[in-house]
């Protein structure tokens, strides 16, 4: 039952070269959907392209329902897999602080990357200023580290904290992901901006 | 001729694919702002070992003889360029280019590029994960966190958006 990792213990280059290769899958596919380009990801907030939404909930749903399915037939323990812990005060305002980091930068750290590798200039400046960034947070890290780990909630699951299955939710999710699809078909129509959309 | 960008669905059921495959063989989810710190406190250590290691911040990062970028984050983040060039070669997407709208000049399109990455990794930094790392592996997961954290990035980007909105259309 996996995952892999907790059956047996990779040798070290092994467990960095599986990284690489996962990697190289995510670089891949975020490139493919157009990710390399800033004006492509800022379109979803102006209503013109709405790529970012697609992608996003369309590979958050398929990792859900493909990992429940495989915990419920028993080739995945679900409790081995990480779960990323909830600070309250520091989920929100260090999601606001990366809100406005998109709308002004165009790339998120992944799709940064995968634009720097192609040749993108405003990406690899990009990704300068996010190596400030890490430097700023590390420097600054006893002002700032209240913020960031008070409100402890602990690796809580939105299902425990709604009190649903984890497959009631997944059907929700699906609901409103399909609901959001059908929505930004409709905005890419309403907010078009072929001269935009074309050069990309 | 270049290619077009792929199908979003299909592209995100591939992503999606992907990140179900770390899930499965290495019990965890994606990342890159993590990648991110890696690289500073690498070059933290070389530029300035002593600060490095007398920093409660940078300090975790080197007990026992560990090396900041011998890690999963930091293989994954090099696989990730390398997985973009690839795919940039293979679509004829390779070249050198700032994206901006035609209205701004190049160097304004740098400076906010460049506060941009600020603004993101120091948000990331304090949310434990970008959208890569929270949002999108903590939705598969179903963790508050993750759905918390997507939900604050999405909201204040369209909450700024038109107060950026000249350097886009």
């Amino acid at each position: 039952m996996g995952p892999i990792s907790s059956l047996t213990v990779f040798p070290e280059w092994l467990d960095l070269l599986i990284a690489f290769l996962i990697g190289t899958g995510f670089g891949f596919s975020l490139e493919q959907a157009g990710f390399s380009s800033s004006r492509k990801l800022a379109g979803m907030f102006y209503g013109y392209d709405t790529t970012v939404i697609k992608v996003f909930f369309t590979a958050a749903i398929v990792a859900l329902i493909g990992s429940q399915l495989l915990s419920y037939f028993g080739l995945l323990d679900l409790t081995k897999v990480f779960v990323n812990e909830y600070y309250v005060a520091a989920s929100i305002v260090g999601g606001v602080i990366m809100g406005a980091g998109f709308i002004m930068g165009g790339f998120c750290p992944g799709t940064g990357l995968s634009a720097m590798s192609i040749g993108k200039i405003d990406a690899m400046v990009f990704f300068i200023g996010g190596l400030t960034g890490a430097f700023l947070f590390a420097e600054t890290y006893p002002m700032i580290q209240n913020l960031a780990n008070g409100y402890y909630r602990g690796p809580v699951k939105i299902n425990e904290a709604l009190g649903i299955s984890p497959g009631l939710f997944t059907l929700l999710l699906i609901v409103a992901a399909v609901f959001m699809f059908w929505l930004s078909e409709a905005a890419e129509k309403r907010f078009a901006r072929p001269d935009i959309t074309e050069e990309l | 001729m270049k290619n077009r960008y792929m199908n979003p669905y299909l592209a995100g059921t591939m992503l999606g694919i992907v990140l179900l495959l770390a899930m499965f063989i290495s019990g965890r989810g994606l990342g890159a702002s993590g990648g991110i710190k890696y690289c500073v406190v690498s070059i933290v250590g070389a530029i300035d070992r002593p600060h490095a290691e007398s920093s409660p911040y940078y300090s975790k990062y080197f007990e026992d003889g560990k090396k900041p970028l011998k890690n999963w984050l930091s293989l994954e983040i090099l696989g990730l360029v390398a997985g973009g060039f690839i795919s940039g070669a293979i679509s004829k997407r390779l070249k050198f280019k700032i994206e901006k709208s035609p209205k701004i000049s190049n160097t304004r399109r740098l400076i906010f590029a460049f506060l941009g990455g600020v603004f993101f990794v120091y948000g990331g930094q304090l949310a434990r994960g970008c959208t890569s790392g929270a949002a999108l592996s903590g939705m598969a997961v179903l963790s508050v966190a993750g759905f918390v954290t997507m939900m604050a990035i999405f909201g204040s980007a369209y909450l700024f958006a038109w107060f950026f909105r000249n350097n886009w259309i």
